[in-house]
């Protein structure tokens, strides 16, 4: 988890509106981020907190309002991204060619045991820290978490905040939406409620 | 940037050709070559009728084997999220499109050349008659993987996609199957190019349609 450059890692949201279908889920929304921060995004279900993100990750467009991104963004939502049929090892080894990387700290994630199992036989947790080991591989500047800590016990909790930790002390920047408490020291937290429309 | 084109590719081939629960090339190969045996059955033992009309036949059971992995060709990448993934690292969706394309005709164009030389035996095809089907699967086939990855990408998402896809593949390819299989009648030379011609069309457009099909799923 290495970072060749951290310099100038930024994220600027203005005046950010959403909206679903009919429905304007937030607005008037601000918030900046610089290198080393980590902000987590809290509110109930429903309340708009992945397409915050997904917006930010420039994957879904703004209402209104404005979003800035420097640096590469690596998301993490419900969906792992990796072949159900395709055992963990190879269906990791994809993300590896694509992404050039070499080390996505399998051993630390407790998934060295995993590597021959088809992805789709692989429980919540385990297919959440996958996502993570893709995640670290991918070594960008900017993560988005989007509950990250679904389906993970005490323990990959931990591990989880842990890596969030060494991300930003790195000089990454951490959006983490999760209506749990996400435990990491100095770490803002954005009510999202507080701009529902 | 090769790299991950190659990463891609090699994927894609893995998923299409070797398969998985989708059956990979080897279900759509046994498609054709059902229907080149069925048909004598159906026709009865006229050896001259059968050669007449086998290579039609031929043309007629590869558009249908294509229809086949359409399913499994976009939608999965777009519901497991890895079209996002691939967003984020800023590799487009026409790049992934048109790879996909290309595994798309390597697992099914290649197989059903082979697979026409029993189905030729079966209908009791003289060379000459093989030669131009083989020629025109060639050229032809490479628009159907086109037709197939657009379709498939512009019916991701949708209920019943599968279902649709297969129907709305049918009559885009017409254009291909006339050309193609009127090549086995008088002139043929030009049928074969006329094939190619719209091979070539489908091919220039997929990439474009199809990753705009892809992002218009995303919403």
């Amino acid at each position: 988890m290495q970072h060749p450059s951290t310099q100038g890692a930024a994220v600027s949201v203005t005046d950010l509106a959403c909206r679903r279908g009919d429905r304007v889920l937030f607005r008037r929304l601000s918030l900046r981020l610089a290198a080393g921060e980590a902000l987590q995004i809290a509110g109930s279900n429903g309340i708009g907190k992945s397409s915050l993100l997904r917006i930010v990750a420039g994957l879904a467009p703004a209402f209104a309002g404005s979003v800035e991104v420097t640096g590469t963004i690596g998301l993490i939502d419900e969906r792992p991204a990796l072949d159900p049929v395709q055992p963990l090892g190879k269906a990791l080894a994809f993300w590896q060619r694509i992404d050039g990387a070499a080390d996505n700290e399998l051993a630390r994630l407790g998934l060295s045991d995993l590597l021959d199992v088809p992805v789709r036989y692989l429980s919540t947790g385990q297919k959440k820290r996958a996502a993570l080991a893709r995640l670290i591989g991918q070594k960008a500047r900017v993560w988005l978490l989007d509950e990250p800590l679904n389906g993970l016990d005490v323990h990959a909790v931990e591990l989880t905040e842990a890596l969030v930790a060494e991300h930003c002390a790195q000089g990454g920047i951490a959006l983490v939406a999760s209506h749990q408490p996400f435990d990491l020291p100095g770490m803002g937290r954005l009510a999202l409620a507080e701009y529902a429309a | 940037m090769s790299g991950r084109i190659m990463a891609l590719l090699r994927r894609d081939l893995t998923r299409l050709l070797l398969g998985g629960r989708g059956g990979g090339a080897v279900l759509p190969v046994l498609f054709f070559l059902s229907v080149a045996m069925l048909y004598p059955f159906a026709v009865g033992p006229d050896a001259p009728l059968l050669a007449r009309t086998g290579g039609g036949v031929i043309w007629v059971a590869a558009l249908l084997a294509a229809i086949l992995p359409l399913d499994r060709l976009v939608e999965p990448d777009i519901e497991m999220g890895l079209f996002d993934q691939w967003a984020l690292r800023g590799i487009s969706e026409e790049l992934v499109i048109a790879v996909r394309v290309l595994a798309h005709w390597l697992s099914f164009g290649p197989p059903l050349m082979l697979a026409a030389l029993p189905a030729a035996a079966l209908l009791g095809l003289d060379g000459k008659t093989l030669r131009i089907v083989e020629i025109g699967l060639l050229a032809g086939t490479p628009g159907l993987a086109a037709l197939g990855v657009t379709v498939a990408a512009l019916t991701a998402g949708l209920r019943g996609g599968a279902a649709l896809s297969g129907l709305l593949v049918i009559p885009m390819a017409v254009p291909i199957l006339i050309f193609g299989a009127g090549s086995l009648g008088m002139g043929g030379e030009s049928g074969l190019a006329l094939t190619g011609a719209a091979s070539l069309v489908l091919l220039a457009i997929a990439p474009f349609a199809g990753g705009a099909a892809v992002r218009a799923a995303r919403g």
